[in-house]
């Protein structure tokens, strides 16, 4: 159990108290049952990027910022989460993963956040926020073909503004909703084994056999397709961002539920997650990021 | 200094069309040694029209109009085809000789570009002139023009060539030759044989129905003077507006000036059906030049359409305060209570900061032409005329009081108003939003915006999110203060609904937006092909909405990509509902449709008399909608049969409100109605002094409704 030990995981979850009044600090909200479900208000976010069992490189990389703004209707989370899993070897792949996060969460920033700072945003010339999401990502692309040209990577970003995720995501990485009603993928694999499944046009095995190939990616070609979605996040709900090595390791999505639903914390999430992949056989890099929206549904 | 065609990168030529762009002649190049370029006049779809000077007259400045021909295609092929083809049209013409249309002086081709040279007619065209005029243009004149055209066409067509294009742009008033026409811009003039069919051309809004299916006749140059006429009389650009709806708004409904006679002779140009039309420009010349000398004999030919027919019979004259020698700048008072309100006009058309040259019609969806019905002056201009003094005070019985009424300076046109528990909130025309108390109708605030609001208030958390004609859709606090705009670009009409924190609404522009409405950021729209009047409805994961183009849009809530659309025969302006797994919405086609919210397949339409600009209700598994043919229906939602219809003797455009026991609607004759659920009994009526196209609200026990006499009432229920 070495590998469990170096996770700095609490020694002994079974006794973990479920009920957690009796440490709540004088003050602050009583929660009686604390999970990721029903936390304190704000963004709790949670992360973890690990090697693998078998892998000797990390090509996952990861990429998060996350403010609390006080304005005249409240206080106002903002946050970009990102998670890419680079593919190329030879450092190519994690190149252009980490070019890829940055150039997004880059590109995000100076687009919609850092407008809203310095309160020098004409709604004349705003695009809407999915052009927005799909723009940065084809500069991601672009930036990575110069910097890693035989390089690509995927990528799955979330900018959380207040109760709104607004989702661009190309690849297998995956984006997943969690609430009390359970798990949810959100986004869609672009991998020709998830189109094979979704038409039914060939067996297991021979999907088996083309597991990782990916019809969309970044750094492939000089034009792409970006997904993007809105997801609403009401207090009581989480997103999950992960690299394959996660779902892929993992080959269950009601594991990962019943895990979710067992934890106080994302934090303690992610690192409970990478256990049970590691477990498998941690074939590959695996990268969570969990953000729980907290306060009273 | 002459030297060969340079192609330079910029030019000052305005509007390029992509690559044609970095094509253009500059000034000072010179073709075949002889037509020096002095400006681009304008941009074609192939090319650049340009003003040249033909250099052999050295003695005199002779000008001439050079259209230029690029063909960007690289198949050599298709340039072949292209270049013959403008030949064959360069040598149809040039062999033309009338004072209707422009000479042609050369023809010739250099490398990719072929040219052609043209008398150059110096004057205005009637775009021009519509725009620069102040009220609207005197109906002789308009009639002199059309009959000079009609003289071009019959030409024209007896040359077996049909204009196609036919619209004011195309139409030059000859400079100083006392209003004589000539027609330009042959680009797509075509000789026909009957029944060719071709691709589309022609500019939208003018064009005939059979166009659109690639047939090319004379008889549709008809039906484009006709859409010309009606656009120059009425100043309401048909481009603006959903196609073929001329009869939803006859040239005399929105110019009473104008005779009965030139308004029947402009509708019947406009039949849907080529074969209702005048058969040839010769009998349309006749007709107008009688319209002209108010002969009726010459108008009274067997077998009119319907709607013409009416027309011409409408027995009841325009309201009393119509002045008959109106002039131009009709009406000429002001409505006297008004007070002066920026964007708000005293008078109509000319005066509105909207669109140039198209006034704010009146309410849009006035279905029927021999409608103006009766004593309601109403259907007459738009806000702010005299007629309503009439009507006001005088004989209003009501077989209910009034809890409280509030007057509004103008009339309340849309949807219901919104209400939360202290508070009635309600969009006008007079571009504000008003805060009244519910219990006692006392004022609390307005909130001005640029342009009238006809929909519906949407209430979120503390924040009241609504759209406006001038364009923007505005956030502001539940006292009034402004919290975000978002612009669009164009008018708003639909009603914004919320959830998920976004708000989503349609405008003008074609788009559907869904914005944050927190922040009012966009974060998608989805473009339809014509203006979004109705309301959204909202699904699980999916948008619903109409649209003037005639589908029902079933758009993806997260990405903003579209799942599935419907297509009925005319637009949708109803708003659809939403009741477990189908969509009911109601077309101007006369039907109301159930869709099956999932795939969009029709689950079975029912028909109406006349168009349904109503939205559906539906309560308990039956669907409550009013249609124009006068009628409440009452339809069983699953089989789409009729349970029972009620006759309300007035077209319905509002849309009902259900309780437990009763049923309350509108209605353009002015009248608030409740029938009891049950048996359909009339409960009480109550009569306004305007037509109600606004939707009630019904709250504790009290409706609140708003009228076209620039009241909102509150009424027991």
């Amino acid at each position: 159990m070495n590998f469990l030990q170096r996770l700095f995981w609490p020694p002994n979850p079974e006794t973990e108290p479920d009920n957690m009044s009796g440490n709540v600090e004088p003050g602050s909200i009583k929660i009686t049952n604390m999970n990721l479900c029903s936390l304190p208000p704000g963004l709790h976010i949670g992360k973890y990027s690990d090697l693998g069992q078998v892998r000797e490189r990390n090509e996952d990389s990861f990429y998060i910022v996350a403010s609390t703004m006080n304005t005249n209707y409240g206080e106002e989370p903002f946050g970009i989460f990102i998670v890419a899993d680079g593919m190329g070897g030879h450092e190519k792949g994690d190149i252009a993963s980490s070019v890829a996060a940055n150039t997004t969460a880059n590109a995000l920033l100076t687009e919609i956040y850092l407008p809203i700072l310095t309160n020098n945003h004409n709604t004349n010339s705003d695009r809407p926020i999915n052009e927005a999401l799909v723009a940065a990502v084809e500069q991601a692309n672009v930036a990575v073909q110069k910097s890693a040209p035989e390089g690509g990577t995927t990528l799955t970003a979330a900018m959380v503004m207040g109760n709104s995720a607004y989702i661009a995501h190309i690849g297998d990485t995956r984006a997943y909703l969690f609430n009390k009603d359970g798990l949810k993928q959100i986004t869609e694999d672009h991998s020709l084994a998830q189109r094979l499944k979704a038409t039914g046009q060939a067996t297991p095995e021979q999907i088996a056999q083309i597991e990782n190939v990916l019809y969309r990616a970044i750094g492939q070609s000089s034009s792409i397709e970006v997904d993007t979605h809105f997801q609403y996040l009401p207090p009581g709900n989480s997103l999950l961002l992960c690299s394959d090595g996660l779902w892929k390791g993992i080959d269950d999505d009601g594991v990962i539920q019943e895990t979710l639903n067992k934890t106080s914390s994302p934090q303690e999430a992610c690192e409970k997650l990478v256990a049970i992949a590691n477990n498998n056989g941690g074939d590959d890099n695996i990268t969570i990021i969990i953000i729980s929206i907290g306060g009273e549904a | 200094m002459a030297f060969e065609t340079q192609h330079l990168g910029a030019s000052d030529s305005n509007s390029g069309t992509g690559d044609l762009d970095e094509n253009i002649l500059p000034k000072g190049a010179i073709l075949q040694n002889r037509y020096e370029i002095i400006k681009v006049l304008g941009m074609g779809g192939m090319g650049a029209v340009y003003l040249a000077q033909d250099l052999h007259f050295s003695g005199i400045k002779r000008m001439c109009a050079v259209k230029e021909m690029i063909s960007t295609t690289p198949d050599p092929q298709v340039r072949r085809l292209a270049v013959e083809s403008f030949v064959r049209e360069a040598n149809l013409l040039a062999e033309l000789n009338h004072a209707g249309i422009p000479k042609i002086i050369d023809f010739f081709t250099e490398s990719i570009r072929s040219y052609l040279v043209m008398e150059f007619v110096e004057g205005e065209d009637l775009e021009e002139t519509l725009e620069n005029s102040e009220g609207m243009l005197k109906e002789s004149t308009v009639l002199d023009w059309a009959i000079q055209i009609c003289d071009v066409l019959a030409f024209l067509h007896s040359k077996a060539i049909v204009f196609r294009d036919l619209k004011p742009a195309n139409i030059m008033l000859r400079r100083g030759s006392d209003n004589k026409i000539c027609l330009i811009d042959f680009g797509i003039a075509k000789a026909f044989e009957v029944g060719q069919k071709g691709t589309m051309i022609g500019t939208e809004g003018y064009s005939p129905p059979e166009q659109y299916r690639g047939v090319a006749e004379p008889r549709g140059d008809i039906y484009a003077l006709g859409a010309t006429l009606h656009h120059l009389l009425t100043k309401r650009d048909p481009r603006l507006e959903p196609p073929f709806t001329f009869h939803e708004e006859p040239v005399r409904l929105l110019n009473p000036v104008i005779s009965e006679e030139t308004s029947a002779v402009i509708m019947k140009a406009l039949e849907y059906d080529p074969d209702k039309r005048y058969g040839s420009a010769q009998e349309y010349k006749d007709a107008l030049q009688a319209a002209l000398r108010k002969d009726r004999s010459v108008l009274n030919r067997p077998a009119a359409p319907p709607n013409a027919t009416q027309f011409l019979t409408d027995p009841s004259p325009a309201a009393p305060s119509v002045h008959p020698q109106a002039t131009p700048n009709f009406p000429p008072q002001p409505y006297p209570q008004q007070p002066a309100h920026p964007g708000y006009p005293p008078q109509p058309y000319p005066q509105q900061p909207a669109h140039p040259g198209y006034p704010p019609q009146p309410y849009p969806q006035q279905p029927q032409p021999g409608y103006p019905a009766q004593p309601y002056p109403y259907p007459q201009p738009p806000p702010g005329t005299s007629m309503l003094t009439g009507g006001l005070e005088a004989d209003i019985e009501d077989s209910i009081l009034p809890v409280w009424k509030f007057k509004c300076e103008d009339e309340i046109r849309g949807k219901a108003p919104t209400a939360d528990d202290k508070n009635l909130f309600i969009g006008v025309y007079d571009n504000n939003i008003y805060a009244i108390s519910l219990k006692d109708g006392k004022f609390q605030w307005k909130f001005a915006s640029e342009g009238g609001i006809s929909g519906k208030p949407a209430l979120y958390k503390d924040r009241l999110i609504f759209g406006s004609e001038d364009r923007v859709a505005y956030a502001i606090s539940t006292t009034g203060r402004l919290i975000w705009t978002c612009p669009t670009e164009g008018r708003i009409r639909s009603s914004p609904i919320v959830e998920f924190d976004h708000a989503f609404f349609g405008s003008d522009d074609h788009r559907l937006y869904a914005v944050n409405a927190q922040t009012g950021r966009v974060i998608w729209r989805y473009e339809a092909v014509g203006p979004i009047r109705s309301s959204p409805t909202l699904g699980d994961e999916l948008v619903y909405v109409g649209s003037e183009d005639a589908h029902l849009y079933a758009i993806d809530l997260s990405s903003g990509a579209v799942r599935w659309k419907f297509r009925a025969n005319r637009p949708i302006t109803s708003s659809p509902t939403l009741y477990e797994d189908m969509i009911l919405v109601g077309s101007s086609d006369w039907n109301l449709y159930s869709v099956d919210a999932k795939s969009g397949y029709v689950n079975w339409r029912t028909r109406t008399g006349n168009a349904i600009i109503s939205s559906p209700t539906v309560v308990d598994g039956v669907v409550y909608v009013g249609s124009t043919d006068k009628h409440l229906y009452a339809v069983d939602a699953r089989t789409g049969r009729v349970n029972w219809k009620f006759n309300a003797d007035s077209p319905i455009v509002s849309t009902p409100a259900v309780t437990d026991e009763a049923i309350y609607f509108g209605t353009t004759t002015g009248e608030v109605i409740s029938l009891t659920r049950k048996d359909r009994k009339v409960r009480w009526r109550f009569k306004t002094g305007g037509p109600i196209p606004a939707s009630p609200l019904i709250q504790d026990g009290i409706v609140y409704i708003g009228s076209t006499d620039h009241y909102v009432y509150a009424l027991p229920a």
